[in-house]
């Protein structure tokens, strides 16, 4: 299902678990704005590592934790230590992509 | 319940070596720090050959005695067929971007999954410490294991 949710003056699409389902939507306010509602405060290196995922989305690169350790952006300990909690999913929330389907 | 029932930590006690049981193992204790949940992890009886710096590249899937094999036991018992499945299912693996086993154990351990060896099972082998992967978070008894366990939300498994 999906619904419509207020965010820093923006109208987004989100599904029941508050994942973006129109990236075209997405910009950096809000990215900024997804962050807070995820207790991240975002630095460069957050940053960084949210460019990573959404180029490899738009290149249709299914991604895991394996390919973040092997991204050259972040190993898998800074990933975990930038996002604490559930880290991919965290981190692609505020990239505004789809939950990985992945369990690895 | 001011859990809510809520699954805050997984205790994996793996107690087989075979590949199979040793990747479920794996996948299961990083799905869950995927989640957001602790996982922490017992190496007991055979399931130290998983962390043993000499085994964990050999380890191999059952061609006896697993009936999921479709394939007659004393097929599965000739010279070679173990290899020959345990090739096939790790190019598989591969496909699906599983990494092989030593690799996984440093993810595992980068994730934050504490793993732990079962000392009786350790004395009983024969093993030191030394033996071990550098990412052992240290041997621990059946009753220091239960006390890494405690708290609410906590669940154990037993493969």
């Amino acid at each position: 299902m999906i619904m419509l949710k207020e965010l820093v003056g923006n109208t987004i699409d989100v599904n029941e678990e508050g994942f973006m389902t129109d990236f075209t939507q997405w910009n950096t306010q809000i990215g900024e704005a997804l962050a807070t509602e995820n207790e991240i405060s975002m630095t460069p290196k957050h940053w960084e590592v949210i460019t990573y995922i959404q180029t490899e989305y738009k290149n249709n690169v299914p991604l895991s934790i394996r390919k973040i350790g092997k991204s050259g952006v972040v190993d898998i300990k800074e990933f975990y230590t930038l996002f604490p909690n559930a880290p991919l999913k965290t981190a692609t929330k505020i990239a505004g992509i789809p939950k990985p389907v992945s369990c690895i | 319940m001011e859990d809510q029932g809520q699954v805050k930590k997984m205790m994996i006690i793996l107690s087989k070596a075979t590949l199979e049981n040793v990747y479920a193992c794996f996948v299961l204790a990083n799905g869950a720090r995927m989640e957001g949940i602790q996982a922490e992890i017992f190496f007991t009886f055979f399931g130290l050959e998983a962390i043993h710096q000499k085994k964990l590249e050999h380890l191999h899937i059952a061609t006896v005695g697993n009936p999921a094999m479709h394939m007659p036991t004393m097929l599965g018992g000739l010279p070679g067929v173990e290899a020959l499945a345990t090739s096939m299912m790790k190019k598989e693996m591969e496909k699906l971007d599983m990494p092989p086993v030593r690799e996984f154990l440093e993810i595992l351990s980068a994730s934050g999954v504490k793993m732990w060896a079962c000392k009786l099972a350790m004395d009983m082998f024969h093993y030191k410490e030394e033996d071990l992967i550098p990412e052992l978070d240290g041997v621990l008894t059946v009753g220091d294991f239960y006390k890494q366990g405690s708290g609410v939300g906590t669940h154990m498994l037993f493969i």
